[in-house]
């Protein structure tokens, strides 16, 4: 076990190098570095210019590539960010604020969808075939197949627009459809916090509701109908039992690591959600960033994400391999 | 006793099985004609394979159900009398839109070129995914590590982060425009489309290969001296025509989907004199959310929830109906 770990650890940091480096590629081809920073700032001087391309290592040629991107390396290990090209803002104090945002939100959506979804599939798969099973499954496909901006806008739609017109009196179904705050807050409030979550949760929740209910059905229906089951209740062991103790406990190991994984997508996956509520989170960050072309500001952004993805990629192997003592390791 | 008891796990599908050999009367069946029986006691899969089809024939058949041009206004304002924001009337079903057209003829129009993005970009990356994922499941060693490897990052990385930098970057390499043309044009989006869509299908390739290998009748046809392309094209592609079917129907989705996703963003495909897609009219709900002009929100996203809808069912169906492993839920 220990040396499986140490051994993944291992191969995920030439992983990360060159992953992080097809990055840097596609990110000094794509955004053209040089040209957007001319864009933002047209009164620069040469002097501002030179230093810009000495900060940020953008050199010409594959060579200068390579000689860029370690720059750019040593610089991100060292804390040495260089400033945003638009307004020449420091990068860190706001990705932070982004990170804890997304977190937040992709965090409370996937608990309901974990906890809600895996409900709703262990209810439909204890009655496989019967309506109660088809209607789950079903509702569950219309869920996903809802693009997460078609329900965003509808949700907006009804709660920006019509709860207000129809229901005056009833302020408890106005919800704001956008940002953490309302304008002009200062400090922490945790109620205007959590009314301004309720909307954009509920379009995440939507999809990872679904998912997971699928995930768990298709789980359990495989569990339930394995050998070692049938042992158990030719043992004698009650109904109940088999299914929280035998059943359940293995029908969850394919959700353990479905959601490690699903968490490494969400955390910056949430692109959608967060431009249509103007969620100041980790996608409206990217967002900003990419259509400004801001080099300094995207390439933090990107080698997160990407660290992330890999690093809940490898957790969502280790718990399986942790949690399935029938995998061998070694 | 159903059809679906029979048929034992991962039957070829080119090997008929004789029911009448031990003296049962029972017709016997093919898989193929097995999996649409079972294809067509799916009651939702059946239904949406309806609509799917009346949605097809009248997408094609615009020019008769279409009941004006693309960009044409629903009549000529004079007198004072404005045709821009009708609500739904006899005159424009579904009402109409900023300069007075149409919503329902656009709908129609734009999910034309909607499915035809999708199609296109699907069977473009279905082809590729085939052909990777039989290569590396047959061939095994460095070059299947590498694909698992790449493909794992690409299918957890946000998706439409990774298409928003591919396409500046393709968008940006000069020798590559011949090929791929404008960055607004439909062929980029299409071809943009399909360099994602074939990462879920090569593994779903891979992993049926890799269970056929090791099966006898593989290792027979080896036996008598298949290639490793014989072996491909003869046995293990039409052994799993249904997998690759299903992640077909669901990759047309996901297009159709990326497509309306990056038009809502403004990056998606900007065809020419007034003509439309379902993205470009999805996105233009983004205005018209606080306006008010609820008929430009609500239709659109309908018809692109149907057409998603409706095809996802038909892939569940077809799914449960290929793959035996399914039916032991249902028995």
């Amino acid at each position: 076990m220990f040396r499986f770990v140490v051994r993944r650890l291992i191969w995920a940091v030439p992983t990360l190098l060159i992953v992080t480096f097809l990055v840097y590629v596609a990110i000094r081809i794509g955004t053209n570095p040089l040209a957007s920073y001319l864009r933002s700032n047209q009164r620069a001087s040469q002097e501002d210019i030179d230093l810009y391309v000495e900060q940020n290592g953008l050199y010409e040629g594959f060579g200068g590539f390579v000689r860029g991107y370690f720059q750019w390396l040593g610089g991100f290990l060292t804390g040495d960010w260089a400033n945003s090209i638009k307004g020449n803002q420091e990068v860190w104090p706001d990705l932070k604020n982004a990170i804890g945002n997304s977190v937040r939100l992709a965090g409370i959506g996937a608990l309901i969808g974990i906890v809600l979804g895996c409900t709703l599939g262990v209810i439909a798969a204890l009655k496989p075939g019967s309506l109660r099973d088809g209607g789950v499954n079903t509702s569950a496909l219309v869920a996903l197949s809802i693009p997460p901006f078609v329900s965003a806008v509808i949700l907006q739609m009804i709660f920006a627009v019509y709860t207000r017109e129809w229901f005056p009196g009833a302020t408890w179904l106005h919800f704001p459809t956008s940002g953490v705050y309302p304008p002009g807050n200062s400090g922490f409030n945790l109620t205007a916090m959590a009314e301004h979550l309720v909307l954009p949760v509920t379009v995440v929740a939507i999809q990872s509701i679904a998912v997971y209910t699928r995930y768990m059905r298709a789980s359990l229906l495989d569990v339930l109908s394995s050998d070692y089951l049938r042992t158990a209740r030719s043992k004698g062991v009650s109904e109940r039992r088999v299914l929280v103790r035998h059943a359940m406990r293995n029908a969850m190991l394919p959700i353990v690591t479905l959601a490690a994984l699903d968490f490494g997508a969400l955390f910056g996956g949430l692109i959608i959600t967060e431009r249509i509520f103007e969620y100041p989170g980790l996608g409206n960050f990217f967002l900003e960033a990419y259509s400004n072309g801001d080099f300094p500001q995207l390439m933090p952004w990107m080698v997160i994400v990407v660290v992330a993805v890999i690093l809940f990629n490898l957790l969502a192997d280790l718990s399986y391999a942790f949690l399935d003592p029938r995998i061998r390791l070694d | 006793m159903t059809t679906a008891t029979l048929l034992e796990p991962e039957t070829p599908v080119d090997e008929p099985l004789s029911g009448d050999v031990q003296g049962l009367t029972q017709k016997s069946l093919s898989p193929r004609q097995m999996a649409w029986r079972r294809f067509r006691s799916h009651k939702p899969a059946m239904v949406a394979a309806v609509v799917l089809i009346l949605m097809l024939l009248f997408v094609i058949l615009s020019p008769l159900t279409a009941r004006y041009g693309v960009n044409e206004p629903v009549f000529q304002t004079e007198g004072g009398v404005s045709n821009r924001y009708l609500s739904p009337r006899s005159v424009a079903w579904f009402g109409t839109d900023e300069i007075g057209r149409d919503l329902y003829s656009r709908l129609i129009y734009g999910t034309r070129l909607s499915l035809v993005i999708g199609l296109a970009a699907a069977v473009i990356g279905v082809a590729i995914g085939t052909f990777v994922g039989a290569w590396a499941g047959i061939r095994g060693g460095l070059f299947d590590d590498m694909l698992m490897r790449v493909t794992d990052i690409f299918i957890a990385f946000p998706f439409l982060v990774a298409l928003l930098v591919m396409r500046n970057m393709l968008g940006e390499i000069s020798w590559l425009a011949p090929i791929l043309g404008e960055r607004t044009s439909i062929r980029f989006i299409i071809l943009l489309l399909a360099l994602f869509g074939w990462m879920v299908v090569a593994r779903v390739v891979r992993g049926q290969v890799l269970a056929l290998k090791e099966r006898e009748f593989i290792e027979a046809s080896r036996a008598l001296g298949a290639s490793n392309s014989r072996v491909i094209l003869r046995h293990l592609l039409p052994n799993s025509v249904g997998p690759i079917l299903v992640a077909l129907t669901f990759s047309v989705v996901a297009a159709v989907i990326a497509e309306s996703t990056l038009s809502f963003f403004g990056f998606g495909p900007q065809p020419g004199s007034g003509s439309t897609s379902l993205g470009i009219l999805v996105a233009s709900s983004k205005q018209n959310v606080l306006t008010g002009n609820w008929w430009m929100v609500v239709f659109p996203c309908a018809v692109l929830l149907m057409v998603a809808l409706t095809i996802n069912l038909v892939g569940d169906g077809l799914r449960d109906a290929t793959d035996p492993k399914m039916q032991r839920g249902h028995a």
